[in-house]
């Protein structure tokens, strides 16, 4: 490399790089056309999908990387942390980056992003009837969904704590959250099942018929309690995240303190408030962040279970209608905005937090 | 003695207390569990919990009225008197026995005495039925016998893989790169980039869509595998590369030092050193991106819309939900179906997953 003279190298540089990024393109592009194309069976094509998949990345890290290696030391420095960085940050870019900039745009533009109508898609989200209880029922969603999980997370971590059970407990509490929004709508449509007479055969209304009460259908007449059925789903899912990082947290507030409040004649509850949410709280600050920001965004569940029917719309059930059903892009694009809007001061928090525990 | 007892006394409560909450929990998931392996006659009928000892009527004897009876005019029954609407809901005799009609037609009537009954029926037909394509004929409670055709979800199950496994594996690989170069490279940029990351992590996801399907549908990549596993890694990309870098950026800076001197490039390095030693990362976090990205039905729904070639498994279990509203032993089988891979890995690597969660606490 040190006998090459620095112009030689630098258009050989240029022709190996060129010919890596061509190649690479041609392999790729090739794969992907075969694969579209082609009618192999099921399991075969899995199988050659999975594997392009996954080499097809790491070669092209490769390959890269081989070319820069070609390059004087001065130059190779100064480019390799971008062969590293550099798929990280322009797929960031073409996928949240660019499109947050441009949903932007478009929640200024009419309903087939032709006409430049200013603010008034904003004025339309908070006059129109239907959008206006999109968020109502976002609100309800934060403020019981997501109170209930980390007030719920919370307590179950304390009386796992002191149970002679501990990690059955957290297994059971936490299995929800393996289970799609999807699959937990059809176990909680079960649940909720109603049909008029005396054998019912959806557990929450043989409960009530045991009663001697009437038979309800939870989700779709009880408006507006209607909504709170859909939560409890979201409860029931989302308290074992909560536990689990409260559980560890309680691990760590030290044996000591407490022990010495005991000794100092303490009551548990006072002891509990005093000294134990005190020493957590970063970590309740952090849990209630991503439930609070999960809920915000909640779809799924609200999408199988009612289909936003009987007035259980939330923004982002409001927002895929208003997009692909009405095809008003102009409000779709308007209500993600308005999430977005909603999680500035999470944001806020997050880099805070993220500064105080010293990255960077 | 005294504070010992009381120990043991608030230990009980609370053991207690959180049983009940744990049974409350499991309640859902076991009903499904049930449910889905029995006929989809008893389903109809019967809740699931009636598989376990309960009081019921069950059917003594029966009786056989003439065949001249009219239905219209009171019917004489053991020298009692009902009419047909009593019969056809049941109606409770002097000598306590429930009378029921068997069969209107035939005019017989079952004579039912309250007693302990199981349901004991469990068959495997729901996931024959969900799980080929072919065609299956279901007794109805009527009697009558009506054909229905499976779900094939098989399809869909090797569908969910083929997506899952790369945008599993593809978003962990590029993150732990970008890591790398985050955590130890210097470079112009490098802090704004990251502060960028770290605010991506809560950006919602639906503020992407519409821009990335309109690239999509410019460059041919809608309904794509390709398309699904880009859409999937961008979306995991924040958190994996922020939960990495954390990782990352804990190792003990002589371990690259001295690799550096004996001339190992930063791709070595890289691939001998940081791979090996991020393993228990990486798995909790694949475990992470792997339920995500199984679980999902908002990224499908826009990205495969309706392809049927390609669509997923939550895709096609929310359309059953829509479209088979009621047919319950088809859709608890279904779920099941789903469920069945992500229970496995998470009951499997708990340890792992537990572990992910800890590392990074915000999803965006």
């Amino acid at each position: 490399m040190l006998a090459s003279t620095p112009k030689t190298s630098k258009s050989r540089n240029v022709a190996v790089t060129l010919a890596v990024v061509l190649v690479n393109a041609i392999i790729h592009s090739g794969i992907y056309l075969f694969l579209r194309d082609t009618n192999l069976p099921s399991v075969l094509y899995a199988l050659l999908a999975i594997i392009w998949g996954v080499l097809g990345v790491y070669s092209i890290y490769w390959s890269f990387n081989w070319a820069v290696e070609q390059y004087s030391d001065i130059w190779k420095r100064r480019i390799q942390p971008f062969i590293f960085v550099g798929p990280a940050a322009l797929l960031l870019g073409w996928l949240l980056l660019i499109p947050t900039l441009r949903t932007l745009y478009m929640s200024l533009m009419d309903a087939g992003t032709e006409k430049f109508v200013g603010l008034s898609n904003y004025a339309a989200i908070f006059t129109n009837r239907l959008l206006l209880t999109a968020l109502r029922n976002n609100l309800i969603w934060v403020a019981f969904g997501a109170t209930a999980c980390i007030i719920l997370g919370l307590l179950i971590a304390v009386l796992a704590d002191r149970s002679s059970f501990e990690k059955l407990a957290k297994g059971i509490i936490f299995m929800p959250m393996a289970i799609s929004f999807v699959a937990a709508g059809v176990i909680w449509k079960f649940i909720y099942f109603y049909k008029p007479g005396d054998e019912q055969i959806g557990l929450l209304n043989a409960i009530v018929v045991a009663f001697g009460g009437e038979a309800q259908a939870f989700t779709s007449m009880l408006q507006p309690w209607n909504n709170l059925f859909l939560v409890a789903i979201l409860i029931w899912m989302q308290t074992g995240f909560a536990m689990v990082l409260f559980s560890a947290a309680l691990k760590g507030v030290p044996e000591d303190m407490l022990e010495a409040a005991r000794i100092d004649g303490a009551g548990e509850i006072r002891i509990f408030r005093s000294i134990i949410i005190p020493a957590i709280s970063g970590t309740i600050l952090s849990v209630s962040t991503t439930i609070v920001v999960f809920t915000l965004k909640i779809f799924d569940v609200v999408m199988v279970m009612t289909g936003g029917q009987y007035d259980t719309e939330v923004v982002a059930t409001q927002f895929y209608r208003q997009f692909f059903m009405y095809r008003n892009a102009g409000y779709g694009a308007t209500l993600a905005i308005v999430l977005l809007i909603a999680v500035i001061p999470v944001i806020i928090i997050n880099l805070r937090q993220f500064r105080k525990q010293g990255g960077f | 003695m005294k504070r010992t007892r009381k120990k043991t006394m608030s230990k009980t409560i609370v053991n207690v207390i959180l049983a009940f909450i744990c049974l409350i929990w499991l309640i859902p998931t076991a009903g499904l569990l049930v449910s889905s392996f029995r006929p989809a006659v008893d389903i109809l009928q019967t809740g699931w919990w009636t598989v376990f000892p309960h009081r019921d009527y069950v059917t003594q004897s029966t009786i056989t009225l003439p065949k001249e009876t009219d239905l219209r005019q009171p019917i004489e029954v053991n020298g009692e008197v009902f009419d047909d609407d009593q019969l056809r809901i049941g109606v409770t005799a002097q000598d306590g026995s429930r009378l029921i009609w068997e069969n209107r037609r035939a005019r017989t009537i079952q004579v039912q005495q309250p007693d302990w009954k199981v349901n004991s029926n469990f068959t495997l037909d729901n996931y024959n039925g969900v799980l080929t394509g072919k065609t299956f004929e279901i007794m109805q409670s009527d009697g009558t016998v009506r054909a229905q055709k499976g779900e094939g979800l098989s399809k869909a199950f090797l569908n969910t893989l083929v997506v899952t496994i790369p945008a599993t594996i593809i978003p962990i690989l590029i993150a732990t790169f970008a890591a790398y170069a985050f955590a130890w490279l210097r470079f112009p940029l490098r802090r704004s980039m990251f502060v960028a990351v770290i605010m991506m992590l809560v950006v919602p996801l639906q503020v992407a869509l519409i821009p990335i399907l309109k690239d999509y549908t410019a460059l041919g990549l809608n309904g794509s595998y390709l398309g699904i596993w880009i859409a999937h890694t961008g979306f995991g990309l924040p958190l994996t590369i922020y939960f990495m870098y954390t990782f990352i950026s804990q190792l003990p800076k002589d371990l690259f030092e001295s690799a550096f001197m004996d001339g190992a490039s930063n791709f070595t390095i890289f691939t001998r050193l940081i791979l090996p030693l991020s393993v228990p990362a990486i798995a909790s976090i694949g475990i992470f991106q792997f339920l995500w990205v199984w679980n999902d039905y908002l990224v499908s729904l826009v990205f495969i819309g309706s392809q049927p070639d390609v669509q997923v498994m939550s895709m096609r279990i929310a359309a059953m939900v829509g479209s088979r509203g009621s047919d319950w032993h088809l859709l608890t089988a279904a779920a099941f179906v789903s469920m069945l891979m992500p229970l496995t890995v998470f009951f499997a690597l708990q340890k792992y997953f537990v572990r992910g969660l800890l590392g990074g606490s915000v999803k965006g």
